[in-house]
């Protein structure tokens, strides 16, 4: 196989330049959540290929599951959030979130 | 050439250019879209790493959980006269700029430093071994996630509803 | 099978081996589909003469000659020259990728199912839990659907499927995981298995009473699953016009019922194989050689299919409410009482 350790390292980097494109340049708020879930996914297979490659005792492995649910969990937060920002300023353009005293 | 590495660039380019469907999209249900598929892509990564169990649980939480949640919250949000939210090209070419600039970065390092990496050993089932470690050495976290999952429910439920005026 | 491939793949000089295991996705994924289309078609032509003699009247009978076998090939040729309406401002992207979102999903978890001793396409270690991941794939088609289609009754019919199916899907998964530890492995060919030799080695009967408790939760969560009654509310035809699929005619209507069919086969097959004994005759050795294995398993899932559309032609639809309140009340304490019990007769 000809498939070694860069190749996963390449293709993290580059999902993770995407999501972090995604989290600056976007006004959606859900789409910055999007961003963001893009990012924790190139940080796993990070961890998955080291446990692979480098350390095969599977902590890797473990430590992605947990990775996976606390996105599961802020996810869901973030999404409540987002819905009463909607409730209050009927839009959920980050751009009109820019003040505390609404 | 063998099959292994087909499948990879397939999964690979299945990863990325749905990725960039996402970021580059005007409409937020297609970026929505381009999420599902990065999801499978990441799975299929997953896959070929031996990290079966991994792939299940990335699509039962992520496709199963998180994309419907964010479909939700799309679909809850937008009002129906409302123009697309997208980011205009005067926005989007510095960001380009800086994070090209991160991304080459980021591959310099990977590609300069000689990882000590050990050769690509067989394919075993990695159930049973996750279950054991979870609950031998990673116990105290497995606890406290799930108390974090307890407190995270209790919050969203209590933070999303409506009030009552 | 695995193994059968990679002899003949690395035997042979002809092709590359690449080639080989690409065809042979190819040709299993097209057997597949045609199974899928197969079952689909034979279910609801089941559905038509049973609802029709649970009415006390015939259901079709002209077309083919004998008591109208031919119907439902009849009504797919019929759909595939309809014409195709799709709304003025729906997104036809999307419009037209729901549908098939759906039955890819149904028919992505066709691949794990074993059909015989060693009738399985791909025999996964965590086949069981894949088929829960996959399940949970049908819901995001069925919201896709609901917002193409730009209509308020869609979107309303789409929100409710998502809440019912991911709602479901907890208590299903717990009684899946009764089988599971029972066993020890995720693997469905060794769930099968361990169930070998007659009809008592069922998981059904073994630790009275909470594995008939399992499997009951499982057949009524897999109701709610595939949208059937009485917890059909999402496709309610009295209610929502007719839910997520309103804007959709002709062939994209023809692929959601596809699915929804094989999806009700597929929902029998799991049951079968992780309660009933899968493949294996119910007699012991007495009818277990040869192709009968494959009988065995069609026999147990129709008629898990046949239970399904009797309490569709039986009991009344139930509201949304009463729908939530059966699956975090009722549904899932039961769950949790039987894996909890379960684990404590294993370890006594």
């Amino acid at each position: 196989m000809s498939i070694t350790l860069t190749h996963y390292l390449t293709l993290s980097a580059i999902l993770f330049s995407l999501g972090l494109l995604c989290v600056v340049t976007k006004k959606n708020a859900v789409t910055v959540l999007m961003g963001v879930e893009l990012i924790l996914n190139a940080a796993n297979i990070n961890f998955v290929a080291f446990a692979r490659f480098v350390d095969t005792n599977l902590d890797g492995q473990i430590f992605a599951v947990f990775v996976i649910v606390t996105a599961a969990a802020s996810a869901a937060v973030a999404l409540a959030i987002v819905l009463n920002l909607y409730e209050r300023l009927r839009s959920i353009d980050l751009d009109e979130a820019d003040s505390l005293a609404r | 050439m063998s099959i292994f590495d087909i499948v990879f660039y397939a999964f690979a380019a299945l990863t990325v250019v749905s990725a960039a469907i996402l970021v580059f999209s005007r409409n937020v249900i297609y970026s929505a879209v381009g999420l599902l598929f990065t999801f499978f892509g990441v799975a299929g990564i997953y896959v070929l790493l031996a990290a079966d169990f991994l792939a299940v649980v990335q699509i039962l939480v992520y496709v199963g959980g998180i994309l419907i949640l964010l479909l939700f919250g799309v679909m809850l949000s937008q009002r129906v006269t409302s123009s697309e939210l997208g980011a205009g090209t005067l926005r989007m070419l510095p960001a380009l700029i800086v994070l090209s600039g991160v991304l080459a970065i980021l591959l310099r390092m990977v590609y300069k430093t000689s990882w000590s990496s050990l050769p690509a050993s067989d394919f075993n089932p990695t159930s049973a071994k996750i279950g054991t470690l979870l609950m031998t050495d990673f116990l105290i976290p497995f606890e406290i996630v799930s108390i974090l999952l307890l407190a995270a429910l209790i919050g969203a439920a209590f933070i999303a509803r409506k009030e009552r005026s | 099978m695995q193994e059968f491939i990679r002899n003949f793949a690395s035997s042979q000089s002809i092709l590359p081996a690449p080639v080989i295991y690409i065809l042979f996705m190819t040709v299993s994924a097209l057997v597949l589909a045609s199974l899928a289309a197969i079952l689909a078609l034979i279910g609801v032509y089941l559905e038509r003469k049973i609802s029709a003699h649970m009415q006390n009247r015939l259901g079709p009978m002209y077309v083919g000659g004998w008591h109208g076998w031919a119907q439902t090939i009849a009504d797919a040729v019929k759909l595939l020259l309809k014409e195709d309406i799709v709304p003025k401002a729906a997104d036809k992207l999307l419009h037209l990728m729901a549908p098939f979102i759906v039955f890819a999903a149904t028919l992505a978890a066709f691949a794990v199912l074993p059909f015989g001793r060693n009738l399985v396409v791909s025999d996964l270690n965590v086949g069981a839990l894949y088929v829960v991941a996959i399940s949970s794939f049908v819901v995001v088609g069925i919201i896709l659907a609901g917002w193409a289609s730009n209509n308020k009754w869609s979107l309303l019919g789409a929100m409710r499927s998502a809440a019912q199916i991911v709602s479901f899907e907890v208590p299903a998964t717990l009684a899946i995981l009764v089988p599971i530890m029972i066993v020890g492995s995720m693997n469905l060919g060794e769930i099968v298995n361990y169930q070998v030799g007659g009809i008592h080695k069922w998981l059904i009967w073994k630790f009275f009473p909470f594995n008939l408790m399992a499997f009951l939760i499982y057949f009524v969560a897999s109701l709610a699953e595939v949208n059937r009654a009485p917890f059909d509310i999402p496709e309610a035809e009295s209610e929502i016009v007719a839910g997520f699929h309103t804007e959709y005619s002709g062939m994209k209507w023809a692929i959601f019922f596809l699915a929804e069919y094989a999806n009700m086969f597929l929902v029998g097959v799991i049951g079968a194989t992780l309660f009933l004994g899968g493949w294996s005759s119910p007699f012991g050795s007495f009818l277990n050689s040869g192709p009968l294995p494959v009988l065995w398993i069609f026999l147990k899932a129709f008629g898990l299919i046949f239970v399904h559309i009797w309490l569709r032609w039986t009991l009344p639809r139930v509201r949304v409410d009463q729908l939530m309140y059966t699956c975090w009340k009722v549904l899932l304490p039961f769950a949790f009482v039987s894996l909890v019990g379960v684990g404590i007769y294993m370890v006594l």
